[in-house]
């Protein structure tokens, strides 16, 4: 089982902020694979430039394992101050 | 110190706060970020971060930032929810024993807020709401310090 968190214009496009999949995909890409299959306006915007993940709370690179991770969050350009 | 916050603040006070007890310290730098209305286009902000993850990457950057200039000291306070025009968004400052290090520190803190803190900041107005994403200005200012 894995939250699945996602921030800013995602959520708005998504229409939702957070979901649990569970089963846990085994990797990062397969779980993206596996929100945006119902969405395609998610799937694109997921794959957009810019994107970050953060596998619990800690910014990934590439494709990982998602064996025993608790939460994964998608990320769109950020932008503060 | 970083804090992210929901209720308005007051930068005069922080910076009173911040000074306060420093024998050692020769300089304090500090920087006031206030959400602009642009002429009625804006009625308000909306900050969202990631609790939790959002102040421990920008404890890593101001932990880097401490070594890198060699800083007494350094404070962050970043509005998140709903903001007003003119209401502070952020405050960062920084203290060292000689001016330099201290604004060089806080423009590079400033810069690394803008882009690659993360917060996603939307502007409402009266023609709707739209996400506002980095500018490349705002990349390369970042980028400065890589």
């Amino acid at each position: 089982m894995v939250r699945v968190l996602l921030f800013g214009r995602l959520a708005d496009v998504a229409g939702w902020r957070e979901r649990t999949v569970d089963p846990a995909p085994a990797t990062l890409s397969a779980l993206q694979r596996l929100i945006g299959a119902d969405d395609p306006q998610l799937a694109e915007a997921l794959a957009g430039v810019g994107v970050r993940t953060a596998v619990d709370q800690v910014l990934s690179r590439g494709d990982v394992s998602l064996d025993a991770v608790k939460e994964v969050a998608f990320m769109p350009p950020m932008s503060g101050g | 110190m970083i804090r992210l916050q929901a209720e308005p603040f007051d930068p005069g006070a922080l910076l009173t706060a911040f000074c306060e007890g420093r024998t050692q310290t020769g300089a304090v730098v500090s920087f006031s970020g206030l959400a602009r209305g642009e002429a009625g286009a804006v009625t308000d902000l909306e900050l969202e971060a990631y609790p939790g993850f959002t102040e421990a990457e920008i404890g890593r950057i101001a932990a880097a930032a401490q070594a890198r200039f060699g800083l007494d000291d350094l404070m962050v306070v970043h509005r998140i929810g709903r903001i007003a025009p003119g209401e502070t968004i952020v405050f960062v400052a920084t203290a060292s024993a000689h001016r330099r290090a201290a604004f060089e520190a806080a423009d590079h803190l400033m810069d690394y807020l803008k882009s690659r803190a993360p917060f996603w900041k939307k502007e409402h107005g009266p023609d709707g709401a739209r996400w506002i994403e980095p500018t490349e200005q705002d990349q390369a200012d970042a980028a400065r310090w890589d």
